[in-house]
């Protein structure tokens, strides 16, 4: 029988390393699995690297993770918003490393990552201070730029229900990087606000199939 | 001097986009454009973080947290919408699917080069976003951005001074003055405001132009 449902948000993050490679989905807030993060931080896990598109909003989440000094690497696209004060100290303190990667090529590199790809080739970034460093190669009379694949020890995701196969189904644009994280990492935890009974999930529906997920966790929100 | 306004400027390169376009705002000023798409027209707002047939922001107590923009302020569909996830977002814009992407920056150059993701601050965490994605992806981008800086410099140079977000890509810009196209020629100004004649804004611009034949004067109803 297959049963990825865990009965609390400390077992639900539970085996997670110091100095592992986390990806964090979200847009902003929209999206962030805020508790399993939350359940991290009481786990009391250091050094990590963690791949999300933002850095934080007000102190919740990555962006209280980050002001209790847990993340050594953000890889990020847009880490400044209206309220990412906390990365922002860290930062002018010189007490995290950023990456910055634009937003498609951090979605790709993790699609890569899930569908063993080593590599692709892109036009974005080509030609600026983005690529140095990379290897580029002309294709059909244009630049295009190396980039690698994109793997996380561990994925936090947030969808709307769940079932004990890991099926998921999201809300709107809450849906955002969840499900190409979800493809991406060797351990992949979701938390749901509701888990169904087995069936109960449209099949035409299912966004996330269950092969892609490690654990499933109800938070009621 | 009289000059346009940044709604005033919205409402020019809304005027520009065909009927079934799908389009790419950019955050900050080009967002300001979805509030004056011309009524008779179908236009189709594609948001990076998944989202097609995008709307207006919400009414009163219609708002859904579950439910923002690329600006991550609230939105809404519109019927005959889709929501998906970011890796398809990101494949319709770098695989060539959109038809336009409007985009701010800070400078552009004689040749479309377009700068808009750092000032080179040490202090100021840089962000790149989509603009890389949109800026080689979409198979038009045209800038709307303001003439020039508060102390009065040029954003329209020769070379760009800020670090690149591509090359050679923009292929029309709107500003609070004019309109002006990037051809091989060089930048050729179609629309300039009525205060204005060609070498007082040739006066305002780095970047060398030229008048095209037909131009207009650049005119917006009062917003």
């Amino acid at each position: 029988m297959i049963d990825k449902r865990v009965k609390d948000l400390a077992s639900a993050v539970a085996g997670i390393k110091d100095g592992a490679t986390l990806l964090f989905a979200g847009f902003g807030q929209v999206g962030e699995p805020v508790e399993l993060i939350q359940a991290l931080l009481e786990a009391g896990v250091r050094d990590l690297t963690v791949a999300a598109n933002n850095s934080g909003t007000g102190e919740v989440g990555l962006a209280k993770l980050i002001r209790e000094r847990r993340v050594r690497k953000l890889i990020c696209s847009f880490p400044r918003t209206s309220d990412s004060h906390c990365f922002e100290a860290a930062f002018a303190e010189g007490a995290i490393e950023l990456e910055l990667v634009p937003q498609g090529t951090l979605s790709e590199r993790m699609r890569a990552a899930g569908a063993g790809i080593a590599g692709f080739y892109v036009r974005t970034g080509a030609e600026t201070k983005l690529a140095e460093g990379k290897e580029t190669r002309m294709i059909d009379g244009k630049l295009h730029v190396l980039e690698r694949p994109l793997r996380g020890d561990v994925a936090l995701i947030k969808a709307l229900k769940g079932d004990r196969w890991g099926n998921l189904v999201y809300r709107k644009s809450a849906r955002n990087f969840n499900p190409v994280m979800a493809m991406a990492a060797d351990l992949v935890i979701a938390q749901v606000k509701e888990i169904v009974e087995l069936g109960a999930l449209d099949p035409e529906c299912v966004v996330t199939p269950g092969i892609f997920v490690d654990r499933v966790v109800e938070v009621g929100r | 001097m009289k000059q346009l306004s940044r709604r005033q400027m919205a409402w020019r390169a809304a005027q520009d986009i065909a009927d079934g376009a799908y389009v790419n705002l950019g955050i900050g000023l080009p967002t300001l454009v979805s509030d004056y798409l011309p009524k008779d027209r179908e236009i189709v707002l594609h948001s990076e973080n998944g989202i097609l047939g995008m709307g207006p922001a919400p009414k009163p107590g219609e708002e859904d947290p579950d439910l923002i923009n690329a600006g991550k302020g609230l939105t809404t569909l519109l019927p005959g919408g889709a929501f998906f996830h970011h890796n398809d977002a990101f494949l319709m814009i770098r695989g060539g699917h959109l038809d336009l992407a409007l985009l701010g920056a800070y400078e552009i150059s004689e040749t479309g080069d377009i700068a808009n993701w750092t000032v080179e601050d040490p202090a100021t965490p840089p962000g790149v976003g989509g603009a890389m994605d949109l800026a080689a992806g979409a198979k038009e981008i045209r800038v709307i951005l303001e003439h020039n800086t508060k102390e009065g410099a040029s954003r329209i140079r020769r070379r760009c001074h800020y670090p690149l977000t591509a090359s050679g890509v923009v292929k029309r810009i709107y500003t609070n003055l004019a309109v002006i196209d990037v051809t091989p020629d060089g930048l050729v100004v179609r629309e300039i405001v009525p205060e204005l004649d060609f070498s007082q804004l040739q006066d305002k611009t780095e970047a060398r132009l030229t008048l095209a034949n037909d131009w207009r004067k650049l005119e917006a109803p009062a917003i």
